[in-house]
């Protein structure tokens, strides 16, 4: 059951051409409400404003190999290992999750298109991992709801109550879930495979009203505030000043005065222990 | 100067909701972003702004000192034990920067250790005064103290 190929099982009673047409009208949806999302919430057009204000205020021109390098560091920190989480329990989940969906989709792909039929062998090693995805996405998204989600963590509210913000999440489980539960019990035609089918179409179908098109968002602006650091507007915040600088100590006599001319590490603070008031 | 959320640089963590001490943090049920629901009612303790660690929490200044569509952010960089403000006008033409020290010890250094203090006696016990209450506030002892009966000096400028 593990090692078996669920789709190439269920080509006796569905066709491989109506299952790959099913992919194939689920990337154009998600395309679709990118597309519509970006229109109705004018997030690319608030983007290009943003980013044309920062330019403005820009101290220093950032060269293109220095471009190439924030690109190449924001592809390392942000988007393969989650990097712009603070909490490590969110950036594990997240984590876990990311990756459990990127080999699930990849592998449901490359089994209904190289391998359709039972004529065809799929090799093992495709199912596994289409299992393992499922299990990692289920795993990071489960501890996401019921422990790290901000509703329960934060604002102390049952686990059990949900918003329209929580349509992504919840479609993201329901089709991990119910994938599972369908390979498990057999594959073929049934409710499971029935609720597998509408969890997902709810999943790749409720882009504009889901946050599913985070992920493509979500690397412009981290490459875009990295940019802002580095030319120096810094999104209006103040410098990063370094209290040894004689030039920082000349500007600002207090530190200096009360601070010594070498200020120690002064350490955590707040950041000593996480607030928690549930 | 209450706060507020920059939602597109906000991304729901929670940590102004747990320390807010107002109860006014809280998250947007659509967009599940954090957003201060009662800016009337903000002591404005900047615990929010401290600890929102994506910077996406600002500060709006009162009209008589920055005139509208200013940008007033702030930076408390507890291990340098500063604070960083830059405040800039809407025609980007006054920009101010500000730096100041927020503490001179590492934090926690100057909690009192009470496991080797010892133990009140009952005569303190009864006394109205609080544990380890500055000689300057205290009544009890010589009357009323003044900067000059305490050898201090008023200094020009800010005093801290």
């Amino acid at each position: 059951m593990f090692t078996s190929n669920p789709f190439a099982e269920l080509s006796d009673v569905i066709s491989p051409a109506m299952m790959q047409g099913y992919i194939v009208v689920m990337i154009l949806l998600v395309m679709g409400g990118t597309i519509l999302d970006m229109m109705h919430k004018k997030s690319a057009q608030y983007f290009f404003e943003n980013a044309k204000k920062a330019k403005k205020s820009a101290k220093r021109e950032v060269s293109g190999g220095e471009k190439a390098a924030i690109a190449a560091s924001v592809l390392a920190k942000e988007v393969l290992t989650s990097g712009e989480f603070s909490n490590p329990r969110r950036r594990l989940s997240h984590l876990l999750s990311m990756y459990g969906f990127v080999i699930f989709v990849v592998t449901t792909a490359l089994m209904i298109f190289c391998y359709p039929t039972l004529a065809k062998p799929t090799p093992t090693i495709l199912p596994a991992l289409w299992h393992i995805g499922a299990l990692m996405l289920a795993v990071g998204g489960y501890w996401f709801w019921f422990a790290i989600r901000v509703d329960v963590a934060a604002e102390g509210l049952p686990w059990f109550r949900f918003e329209r913000a929580d349509l992504f999440i919840l479609s993201l489980l329901a089709t991990s879930t119910f994938a599972l539960i369908w390979s498990f019990t057999g594959g073929g035609v049934g409710i499971f495979f029935a609720l597998f089918i509408l969890s997902s179409t709810v999943l790749f179908g409720g882009v504009y009203w889901s946050k599913f098109a985070h992920m493509f968002f979500k690397p412009a602006a981290a490459h875009q505030k990295k940019i802002t650091r580095a030319d120096g507007s810094r999104e209006n915040l103040p410098p990063d000043y370094d209290l040894t600088d004689p030039e920082v100590q000349r500007k600002f006599p207090d530190i200096p005065m009360y601070m010594g001319k070498n200020p120690q590490k002064m350490g955590l603070c707040i950041k000593a222990e996480r607030a928690n008031h549930y | 100067m209450p706060t507020f959320v920059y939602m597109t640089r906000c991304d729901g963590c929670g940590e102004c909701v747990d320390i807010c001490p107002s109860d006014i943090m809280h998250i947007d049920k659509k967009l599940r972003r954090a957003y201060n629901i009662e800016p009337n009612m903000c002591w404005e303790c900047y615990s929010c702004v401290k600890a929102c660690p994506h910077h996406a929490i600002d500060v709006r200044g009162y009209a008589d000192f920055a005139p509208l569509g200013h940008s007033v952010r702030v930076i408390r960089d507890e291990d340098k034990g500063t604070i960083a403000w830059r405040i800039k006008f809407r025609n980007g033409k006054k920009d101010m920067e500000l730096l100041a020290p927020i503490t001179t010890k590492p934090w926690g250094s100057a909690t009192p250790n009470l496991a080797t203090v010892p133990a009140p006696s009952k005569e303190m016990r009864d006394s109205e005064l609080l544990f380890n209450e500055p000689k300057y506030i205290r009544m009890d002892e010589g009357g009323l103290h003044t900067l000059e009966s305490n050898g201090l000096e008023i200094k020009e400028g800010v005093q801290y």
